[in-house]
């Protein structure tokens, strides 16, 4: 009883807020009929990449398809790569994407150069499809900030380490192209975790009170480290959330990318027209490790991680690919050897990266640099030039 | 002391697990938790063991919330239990700086002395250990300089364990931070039994008559292989672990400066407004007249920590102290 009228008087709401929007509909309709408040999950294909869901096909060219399916591809060598190049020490520590590729799969296919994207540390593929080049994100985890700029890449803001911090800044983007009247959304991205700091709150909410155009993308790997989601919070899933905020909320089948850009076409449309931020959470699952320096079987089981592998993103779209006849996947040995080879071009060119000046140390802290700060690197440059007369 | 008592080699990860077992075990009123620290045994297994043995309504997983970790503490110890919180790393403790700020340092202020704030924040902190960003800053004084809190850090597994033991105990909010970079670095002797080492006393580590050499945490280390390079020069170094950034030991220093006349102070975090800036003010308010030469403080710059391919920079090198020995030594 409780849970209907909760049901009944927030799309009311909804309605009266939104009913200028036809578009608005459309994003309502999928919303109600996946209401979180029944933990409904919104999947397009299930695991063997069947459809289920044919009115939600989104609509895809083959050639898009099959890069999407590429792309994801390129990002999976790249991660697992990434890891390899850890444990042979040539790299410091990494956050794998293993298992989460649809996610940032689904917001290549959706983000449009002009949106912006608002980054935690776990969306490589997303990175790459904004303009980010294989060898900055190397770069970076070799440990120069050099990495982190993106220089290419349109609209896109650093990595973010602090959990949850990005989100508000995500909400201020938001607020300013509302004020610029900029033709842009917001994609920002953070975990299942992150859901719990108070950042998350905040910004959700500053966003739902602003009307900003920020969607809000939660990665729920059902892992944050080694606390399960469960420990996490009493909410039956993240996109239940939504309704505290007074906005829509969806909990997608992040493992999915036909789910994942559907849901983010539609959240991008009602964003766009003026609605305000949309809550998706997109349920998936870490088969990796949370960084190269943790150690899973401490806190999860084989069966667990084997069950979960069933739902793989890229095995489910190859799938698809295959049994429809748009992708022929007899070749794709040759393909991964082809990538391969590049991911270890792009490593071999961060690699081979000049080394750290001094100067890079001091010359970005503050765009007027304090004489006092000048003198420290004077000071120190006079200790270099002593050190090297020493035995 | 340590000749009476059986003595086992510990890291300091193994000093401080043992100083929460032996309190775990003798205070049913203390708990401890944070992010990973249950399951898990916190990211750098200090609390490893733990859950297993004393069960989840004293060792457990919180939420991913740094400002509801320390905020919830303080419900706690208002209702006479004693916390011991973990924060996952010194660069996510932010979230928590209100709490701290606001209400762990002035509930007993604030309420005149009826609320006791008897809990301790445990935290890694400082660089040398190829992190990301976030994770190598020391940033003491921003800790040591909110009036109602004291700061603690320990150099060896020995202090470690018998600074914490003092650090649960006392009946004031103790902020006990990590040196990260010898967590497992320096194996030492540690008697299996339970001793304390009382709070707010630095520790003369080596007598000397030319020069005091103040450090803490992982720069002890540092400073000591730097006296190595000194010794050869014949200076006689004092080398003071300060051990407490707040209350600060004014005793044991301001007896060394009156012995030896100069004074260099180690730390990593940034030079300005740093720990030794206030060490400096207090040898001027009570040595001056003692010193041979000004006090010489290095330090972290001014700036960002970098990424690990900067970081080797941005870290002190005992060349670097020695070369701060010499300069000094010359004046």
């Amino acid at each position: 009883m409780l849970r209907r009228g909760l049901k009944n008087r927030y799309f009311m709401k909804q309605t009266v807020i939104n009913d200028h929007s036809v578009k608005t509909m459309n994003l309502l309709k999928l919303f109600s009929e996946y209401n979180p408040l029944d933990d409904k999950m919104f999947q397009v294909m299930d695991n063997e990449g069947r459809v289920q869901e044919p009115k939600y096909l989104p609509e895809i060219s083959s050639e898009r398809l099959i890069k999407a399916y590429k792309d994801m591809l390129f990002a999976r060598t790249a991660d697992l790569m990434a890891v390899s190049y850890q444990r042979q020490g040539r790299m410091y520590t990494y956050p794998p994407n293993f298992g989460q590729e649809a996610i940032s799969g689904g917001l290549a296919v959706v983000m449009r150069d002009e949106d912006w994207f608002v980054p935690a540390f776990r969306e490589l593929g997303a990175w790459l499809a904004k303009g980010a080049t294989l060898k900055e994100v190397f770069l970076y985890f070799i440990g120069y900030e050099d990495g982190t700029v993106f220089k290419n890449a349109k609209n896109i803001l650093p990595i973010s380490v602090p959990i949850a911090s990005q989100l508000q800044h995500a909400a201020g983007l938001g607020y300013s192209i509302r004020y610029k009247n900029e033709d842009s959304v917001v994609y920002a991205v953070v975990g299942d975790g992150g859901t719990s700091e108070g950042d998350f709150s905040e910004a959700v909410n500053f966003a739902a009170v602003w009307k900003a155009p920020v969607i809000f993308v939660v990665q729920n790997n059902q892992y944050a480290i080694s606390v399960p989601f469960k420990m996490q919070t009493r909410s039956v899933n993240v996109a239940v959330k939504s309704y505290a905020y007074g906005i829509p909320g969806i909990k997608v089948d992040g493992n999915d990318l036909f789910a994942m850009v559907k849901v983010l076409n539609e959240a991008s449309e009602y964003a766009r027209a003026g609605n305000g931020p949309v809550l998706v959470e997109a349920f998936t699952y870490r088969r990796g490790s949370h960084t190269t320096s943790d150690d899973p079987t401490k806190y999860r089981t084989k069966d667990e991680e084997e069950m979960m592998a069933a739902t793989d993103p890229i095995d489910r779209l190859r799938k698809y690919l295959v049994a429809n006849n748009i992708y022929d996947a007899s070749k794709e040995d040759e393909l991964l050897a082809q990538f391969k080879k590049e991911v270890e071009r792009q490593f071999n060119e961060a690699e081979n990266y000049p080394a750290y000046p001094l100067e890079n140390v001091f010359k970005y802290t503050y765009v007027d640099m304090p004489d006092d700060l000048k003198q420290q690197q004077i000071e120190h440059e006079k200790f270099l030039k002593w050190k090297e007369t020493l035995q | 002391m340590e000749g009476d008592l059986a003595m086992k080699v510990m890291t300091m990860v193994q000093a401080i697990n043992n100083a929460l077992d032996i309190k775990f075990q003798e205070d049913p009123t203390i708990v401890t938790y944070g992010e990973d620290v249950g399951v898990e045994g916190g990211v750098f297994r200090v609390t490893e063991g733990l859950q297993k043995k004393y069960g989840v309504n004293r060792v457990f997983d919180s939420p991913l919330a740094e400002s509801a970790i320390v905020g919830s503490a303080v419900g706690m110890a208002a209702n006479g239990l004693k916390p011991i919180v973990e924060l996952q790393f010194c660069g996510f403790v932010y979230p928590s700086y209100n709490q701290m700020i606001s209400h762990v340092a002035r509930f007993h202020n604030r309420s005149r002395g009826r609320y006791k704030m008897q809990m301790v924040i445990r935290f890694p902190y400082g660089g040398g250990i190829n992190a990301l960003e976030h994770h190598s800053e020391s940033m003491e004084t921003i800790y040591g300089h909110i009036p109602g809190i004291k700061v603690v850090i320990p150099s060896t597994p020995y202090d470690a364990k018998g600074l914490l033991i003092s650090a649960i105990e006392s009946e004031d909010p103790i902020i006990f931070m990590e040196p990260k970079r010898i967590y497992r670095a320096i194996k030492q002797e540690v008697p299996e039994e339970k001793y304390s080492i009382p709070l707010g006393k630095a520790k003369v580590l080596q007598q000397g008559t030319d020069l005091t050499l103040i450090a803490w945490g992982a720069m002890i280390r540092e400073a000591q292989k730097a006296m190595v390079m000194a010794k050869k020069d014949g200076i006689s170094i004092e080398l003071i672990d300060l051990r407490s950034i707040y209350p600060i030991d004014r005793q044991t220093i301001i007896e060394s400066v009156k012995k030896t006349g100069r004074v260099v102070i180690v730390h990593e975090e940034p030079l300005t407004f740093g720990t030794g800036a206030e060490l400096t003010a207090i040898i001027n308010e009570e040595a001056f007249l003692n010193l041979e030469a000004p006090v010489s403080r290095v330090a972290g710059f001014d700036t960002i920590v970098p990424l690990p391919k900067g970081e080797p920079h941005y870290i002190i090198s005992p060349e670097k102290i020695y070369y701060h020995i010499l300069k000094t030594m010359k004046f």
